[in-house]
């Protein structure tokens, strides 16, 4: 069996096989600011209470703190709903990105099955959960119930081989699969990253690689459990897990077989994710802006590799950098690791834990011919702010070393 | 249901179909006013009731905003009818009461050219040129949700 046939057989209580749709008992439901609209919905079908207030987890990323008064309205509406229901893993604005935080505070392991209302909730794959993005109404569904239907995925396996060379990363694998595979190439898909490539690379790197792999289409994206997860693990749970795999003979739909070796720093072209080319062939291009955060790249050793790009050197005075750490934890290792401060001193403006200008809310947005180098997951028209402005995607390091440019450039080339 | 049709290419994204930066308003009308306003700003201007979308592959990529099939559902789209849909998107607009047809109609229509179509029988019409095509009719139960207007009331009836 597959892991994603293995975690939905045991949480609907039977055998699944790819296409069967069951009903499976969730393990953890996440929402962020659009509990909101999850709690309009959960009052509109009248259900009195939650099914398990321990196996939910609240808290805003999206817009901390309020940008609108609408948006403080939204936050209200769940403080009273959170205060009302007894919920008691509800982290309101003080932590960060919901994608950072519930791994950080040990919600997450192996195994689980945990749906959120929020695209990237793939992100938990890192930890070998299966994990997938869901609709705030069904959501109520949820809260209701604690089950949800669902359609048991065939499984892509991309086993990737060979060693990244530094600064690639990643973000630069994810963006290249994302290039090869196309926008929908894994449409429905449980995705398994595995292979030489994955073992080497850091939970937080994992992190990176399921959060994206949505951005191909992927139902869930899954690295499985080793000893970096055992130690990410420790100190932040007392519960004990076991791994879950795919079986060596699992039914696997299709295995894609790569050797990364020699593998470029990658960039998105806007307006689509997987516009994916080389930084070679984009080198030169000018921004005005360069965002480094998010629930793809906001974590500790992204802000490392962007300071070691930058490290004692100044921006020009062309170029806005964003900071955004992801989490109140990687905001305080930043800060005691004296990488803050660095960042500042070459001209970084860093802001408080959350989702930033990622999804064009507030923190950063741009005017009409912009044009913006981001480490965040999508470069959609209109994503950042006005339609007329451009994004493009790439890693922490790419990013640096752009900023420190002012224009697209290879970080091979700019590292001191 | 019959409309006029709107026509969009590949990957018509939730970001265009409602930009983030309108997310923190939960009324619907006011939401409706920006349906798809990056991509297409005549579209939310001259919308009517019922009219019909046909776009190709992947429409709704992007975030789980549920809000994207509320936007067009209260603009009033009748019903979208796309080459693939993204997954969360599918969902939603069905939990949401707005019908969603996995067909490959680009062929069949240009924009401003009627529809008709009967979701039961499977069976698309462009009334302005004759053309007709068939589809898999979703399965019973979906259909009876968006018969309903959505999970909630479906739900909500079931609970009673």
């Amino acid at each position: 069996m597959t892991f994603a046939q293995k975690v939905l057989s045991k949480a609907s209580g039977k055998e699944a096989y790819p296409g069967d749709v069951v009903s499976a008992k969730i393990d953890l439901a996440m929402s962020h600011e659009n509990a909101a609209l999850v709690l309009r919905s959960f009052k509109e079908i009248g259900a009195k209470e939650v099914w398990d207030p321990e196996k939910i987890v609240l808290l805003f990323d999206h817009r901390v703190p309020a940008n609108t008064t609408k948006a403080a309205e939204g936050h209200q509406s769940v403080r009273n709903f959170v205060r009302a229901e007894g919920l008691p893993y509800f982290y309101d604005m003080r932590e960060g990105i919901c994608h950072q935080v519930l791994p950080e505070k040990g919600h997450v392991l192996p195994g689980m099955l945990i749906v959120g209302t929020d695209s990237h909730t793939t992100t938990y794959g890192a930890l070998g959960a299966f994990s997938t993005g869901i609709g705030a109404t069904e959501m109520a569904a949820v809260w209701a119930t604690g089950e949800l239907w669902m359609k048991v995925p065939q499984t892509f396996r991309f086993n990737l081989g060979g060693k990244l060379e530094d600064p690639v990363t990643a973000k630069d694998v994810i963006l290249h699969l994302i290039g090869k595979m196309g926008a929908d190439g894994c449409d429905y898909r449980c995705t398994e990253f595995v292979g030489p490539v994955v073992d080497a690379m850091s939970v937080s790197g994992r992190m990176t690689m399921c959060n994206m792999s949505m951005e191909m289409g992927a139902k869930a994206g899954v690295t499985f459990p080793d000893e970096r997860t055992r130690d990410y693990l420790k100190g932040r749970t007392s519960r004990t897990w076991e791994p879950v795999l795919s079986d060596k003979d699992a039914d696997v739909e299709k295995v894609f077989d790569m050797d990364l070796t020699g593998l470029s720093p990658q960039v998105a072209y806007p307006h689509s994710v997987d516009n994916v080319r080389p930084v070679e062939e984009m080198a030169g291009i000018p921004v005005d802006q360069a965002v480094i955060g998010s629930c793809t790249n906001g974590r500790a050793e992204d802000l490392l590799a962007a300071e070691r790009i930058l490290h004692g050197s100044r921006i020009p005075d062309s170029v806005r950098l964003i900071v955004v750490p992801a989490s109140r934890e990687v905001y305080l290792w930043a800060a005691d690791s004296g990488i803050l401060a660095s960042l500042v001193r070459s001209g970084a403006i860093v802001t408080n834990p959350g989702c930033g200008p990622c999804l064009g809310a507030h923190q950063g947005l741009l005017a009409p011919g912009e044009r913006c180098i981001a480490t965040t997951n999508r470069n959609f028209r209109g994503r950042m702010g006005s339609p007329e402005s451009e994004v493009y995607l790439a890693s922490p390091a790419t990013v640096a070393a752009s900023a420190l440019k002012g224009q697209i450039a290879d970080p091979r080339e700019v590292r001191a | 249901m019959k409309g006029k049709v709107w026509k969009y290419g590949d990957h018509v994204n939730t970001d265009v179909i409602i930009p983030g930066r309108y997310l923190d308003d939960y009324d619907l009308k006011n939401m409706a006013k920006h349906a798809m306003e990056d991509l297409d700003p005549r579209f939310a201007k001259d919308v009517a009731y019922g009219d019909i979308i046909v776009a190709g592959r992947n429409f709704g990529c992007g975030s789980s905003r549920e809000q994207a099939p509320l936007a067009l559902k209260h603009a009033g789209v009748g019903a979208v009818v796309a080459m693939s849909f993204a997954r969360i998107f599918y969902r939603n607009a069905i939990n949401v009461g707005l019908p969603v047809i996995e067909f490959d109609a680009t062929g069949m229509f240009e924009k401003g050219d009627m529809a008709l179509i009967n979701m039961e029988k499977g069976i698309i019409v462009n009334e302005t040129s004759g053309r007709t095509g068939r589809f898999e009719p979703l399965p019973a139960f979906l259909l009876e949700i968006l018969k309903e207007g959505g999970l909630v009331p479906h739900a909500a009836k079931r609970l009673r």
